[in-house]
């Protein structure tokens, strides 16, 4: 059995998923914190059995996702560590359905191309929705700010 | 006593406006949607108060929207606020919007042509167009940029392409115009559930006869200049295309220049702008209970997308096309450059057919005598993007 509690998951043989050339078996790294199975080992998701804490994350939304949400300022959620760009956006999603598809796209997740994401006075947008965001925003001190392009104009068709 | 409902699709919001049989005194509720574009907005024949809408934002993306009272209140089919659990994926999602390339029931994506002739993939940007079934209030269809043909069966909770259109064979010839390749017209014939007329800009009209498995362009008469080949399958522009329900099979269709009629369901088109003062345009429609009844606002060129001389003027014809005569009665007659776009004109089936269309500049003008005379239900609502009627019992 070999565990990983920096990502949440344990497998059932020696397969090291964090670091797949370690392992005796091999096979793509699958980090999914939905424990989705990887190559030759059950992969499950540890934090809601370990009881691991979460973090509550604030966001700022847009004007018209707030209203789209009927939300009333920042939002505040329960994410689970490790604390990433996905792993907000996860959650919010799944507290709020209606805004599905109009941060990221269904089915790549790829931002969408006139939102831009900041933290800590710095744009995080280019960056792997997979990396960790400061501390400030996993320990709620700061919100991450989800902002949509001032773009001006408006073709006539 | 009778009362129309009329729908307003604009770039700021929806708008609706209800009156009574007379068409005098307005009512006007909205925006709904406030700050968004609203491409289409649609009642169902079968239940009035169940209302499509299309809810759009180069920010955003897409959102559908649903009412089942008329359009007090509404909802995204499908999205319950009390839904808990993994997001990814779901089963259902009412603004999800997937081309169907799998082996099993789609077609390969493969490519359009792009602006610079280089191929390009397909890619969902919004619906532009909602139809309601004839039948059943639950399935709705949705024309959508890039130019495919969706259809729902369960009030719009969830979206399934129907390949055959987009993969029949003419596909990778398909190219955007300057508005985006998007499927605007749909007409489903009320005498055959199973055939359905399509057009789509800068590709030109199609049509299924078995409920949307196949299609075929129906294109053969149209001539477009501006294309290389200007008597091709495809590759023209139209802008709106128009049946009545009470003579199925005989379609019109206002192109990217001329005014066409086909009395064999789209197989053959002739042109039938006679003395219009120029035939650009981009919306027509027919009188409710006239089927050789037509309209259509001229406006001067496709360089400048406003009315001949600053006159606004919708343009009837009594005898099916060729003959026209100008309506101008409580239109502005000096200084007006509005545009009025493709879907922005409807008319209600009102024993004196009223005659509806929206502007550019943000006015909706209402003829409650099938337009002899005209007059601005709204002024200074936001560029009007479509006008639907609902006549009410």
């Amino acid at each position: 059995m070999t565990r990983c509690l920096r990502h949440g998951w344990e497998s059932t043989n020696s397969t090291d998923h964090c670091h797949p050339e370690r392992s005796t078996l091999g096979g793509p790294a699958d980090l999914s914190p939905w424990g989705k199975r990887s190559k030759g080992s059950v992969l499950t998701r540890l934090n809601s059995d370990m009881n691991l804490a979460t973090s509550q994350v604030r966001v700022q939304l847009p004007y018209h996702l707030r209203n789209l949400a009927h939300i009333d300022g920042e939002v505040a959620l329960e994410v689970t560590p490790p604390v990433t760009v996905r792993a907000v956006l996860d959650a919010l999603e799944a507290s709020y359905p209606m805004l599905r598809g109009t941060i990221r796209d269904h089915d790549t997740l790829a931002r969408r191309p006139f939102l831009r994401f900041f933290a800590c006075e710095q744009d995080l947008s280019l960056d792997s929705p997979d990396n960790p965001l400061p501390d400030a925003i996993a320990r709620g001190k700061e919100p991450l700010l989800i902002i949509g392009a001032i773009a001006g104009g408006s073709p006539d068709s | 006593m009778s009362k129309v409902r009329v729908l307003v699709g604009t770039r700021k919001g929806a708008f609706i406006l209800t009156s009574d049989g007379k068409r005098d005194k307005w009512d006007v509720s909205g925006p709904h949607f406030a700050g968004w574009e609203i491409y289409h907005i649609k009642g169902s024949p079968v239940d009035p108060d169940r209302i499509y809408a299309s809810q759009t934002s180069g920010w955003f993306g897409q959102i559908l929207q649903a009412s089942n009272d008329g359009g007090k209140t509404w909802f995204q089919p499908g999205v319950k606020p009390e839904e808990a659990g993994p997001p990814a994926f779901p089963a259902k999602a009412s603004n999800r919007f997937v081309y169907d390339d799998s082996g099993e029931t789609g077609k390969p994506l493969t490519t359009h042509q792009w602006y610079d002739g280089t191929q390009h993939p397909w890619e969902f940007k919004r619906v532009w167009h909602l139809e309601p079934s004839l039948t059943d209030a639950n399935l709705v269809y949705a024309g959508v940029e890039d130019a495919a043909l969706f259809r729902s069966t369960d009030g719009g909770e969830s979206w399934h392409e129907l390949p055959g259109l987009r993969g029949h064979g003419t596909g990778p010839d398909w190219q955007p115009g300057a508005g985006g390749m998007c499927l605007h017209s749909i007409i489903i014939d009320p005498s055959n559930p199973n055939r359905i007329f399509i057009a789509i800009s800068s590709v030109g009209a199609f049509r299924t006869d078995d409920g949307g498995k196949s299609w075929k362009p129906i294109n053969k008469g149209l001539v477009s200049d501006y294309i290389p080949d200007p008597n091709a399958e495809i590759g023209h522009c139209v802008h709106h295309i128009a049946m009545s329900p009470s003579r199925p099979g005989v379609l019109f269709m206002q192109k990217h220049w001329h005014v066409m009629r086909s009395d064999d369901a789209g197989d053959n088109w002739t042109k039938i702008s006679g003395n219009l003062p120029t035939d650009f345009g981009f919306c027509i429609d027919i009188h409710a209970h006239e089927p050789d009844t037509l309209y259509v606002v001229p406006i001067k060129s496709d360089s400048l997308h406003y009315p001949i001389d600053g006159k606004l003027q919708v343009w009837r014809s009594r005898t099916g096309g060729n003959e026209w005569e100008p309506l101008t009665k409580g239109l502005p007659q000096s200084d007006c450059y509005v545009n009025v776009l493709r879907d922005a004109m409807a008319v209600d089936t009102l024993d004196k057919c009223g005659i509806y269309f929206g502007t550019t500049g943000g006015q909706v003008y209402v003829s409650p005598d099938a337009g002899d005379t005209w007059s601005a239900i709204v002024h200074d609502l936001p560029a009007v993007l479509s006008v639907e009627v609902q006549t009410l019992a």
